[in-house]
């Protein structure tokens, strides 16, 4: 049975956490490597290409969710999900926060005599 | 039972989505892992939503303010042998923690062969790059503090939020690899003590799972806070 070993403990060849270190510390590398662009969208790219491999690789192989059963998996991985929500709304809001403060403060300097620091 | 072929059976372990509804409505244990490593993932899945809110936070107020938010590339450079290298310091970091994730993916592995000798030594060996990540980590915050003199209020190069959401969040991540190298130094001096002989080795696992989520958060850190 497939899943048998599951009960037991994750037990898999050892040929795969080489492959898989080595494959994390080319994505590192790579990671690393970005600094060395001009900022922009090809280099944003790529920072969240490498996060989201190594990230995958990790999750997957290293802390075995690719042999666990889906239970488990969207247990842990399924709630995440609502966090993209508050990360877009907080981009929004941060948005908006920096729009009111160059509005507020490139407005009209205060009448002569009136000194109250903001 | 005339609908038992419909409704999978309790326990039956079939895959897939036939595989969910048997496992959340059978009358037993949800999960067919050891109760620890159930509750690693429980807690992973909180620290996960802690560090979210951190990093969140810190994308908030860099987005929010109209100052110019300080290059880490240049704040985070290295002076070697008179040239700036950026960033060189925590690439280094980056593949301590990387190394050290392989040699505890390894200490799981001769763990469940019972080679208790190897993955206690393996163990042993994360501990000790997580050790020296935190050292690595307190240079940095010394070189930041003393000479280039950012404070969690302000600092010269820009946008005054940059301390705080950096100590805050590499703070709050140190912390995590400290009591790493507590917890791993601890469960492998009972893995080679011998006391889980009976029980099984899947502490070692539990214990990797803790380890390769501090690495994992690394990851995310890097990215946003280091790279962007």
């Amino acid at each position: 049975m497939a899943d048998a070993h599951a009960a037991t403990g994750q037990q898999h060849p050892l040929k795969i956490y080489f492959y898989i270190w080595g494959l994390l510390f080319l994505f590192s590398a790579a990671s690393y490597g970005t600094d060395f662009l001009q900022h922009g969208y090809f280099r944003w790219g790529l920072i969240l290409l490498f996060m989201a491999l190594k990230a995958g690789f990790i999750v997957a192989i290293f802390m075995h969710m690719a042999w666990e059963r889906l239970a488990l998996i969207w247990a842990i991985l399924g709630p995440p999900i609502v966090l993209l929500v508050l990360i877009g709304l907080m981009a929004v809001e941060g948005d908006y926060t920096e729009l009111t403060r160059l509005n507020f403060f490139s407005a009209p300097l205060a009448p002569a005599g009136h000194t109250e620091a903001h | 039972m005339a609908h038992s072929e419909t409704v999978p059976a309790a326990g039956s372990n079939e895959p897939g989505w036939q595989g969910i509804v048997g496992d959340w409505s059978a009358d037993k244990q949800t999960f067919q892992v050891p109760w620890g490593k159930a509750m690693m993932w429980i807690f992973l899945l909180s620290d996960t939503f802690i560090f979210t809110c951190f990093l969140t936070g810190y994308m908030n107020v860099r987005i929010s303010t109209p100052v110019a938010w300080p290059n880490p590339s240049e704040v985070f450079a290295l002076q070697v042998f008179g040239i700036d290298v950026p960033l060189l310091l925590i690439g280094i970091m980056t593949f301590d923690l990387i190394t050290s994730s392989g040699t505890m993916a390894l200490a799981v592995n001769f763990g469940y062969r019972r080679d208790r000798g190897r993955a206690a030594a393996l163990m042993f060996i994360t501990a000790a790059f997580g050790a020296i990540f935190v050292g690595m980590q307190a240079f940095e915050w010394t070189k930041l503090i003393v000479e280039e003199g950012i404070r969690p209020w302000g600092n010269p190069m820009g946008a005054s939020q940059f301390g705080a959401a950096f100590f805050m969040i590499t703070g709050f991540h140190g912390l995590h690899v400290s009591a790493g190298v507590a917890y791993l130094t601890i469960v492998a001096m009972k893995v080679l003590r011998g006391d889980y002989e009976k029980k099984g080795y899947e502490i070692v696992e539990i214990a990797g799972l803790y380890w390769h989520f501090v690495d994992l958060v690394w990851v995310f850190i890097f990215a946003f806070f280091y790279l962007w």
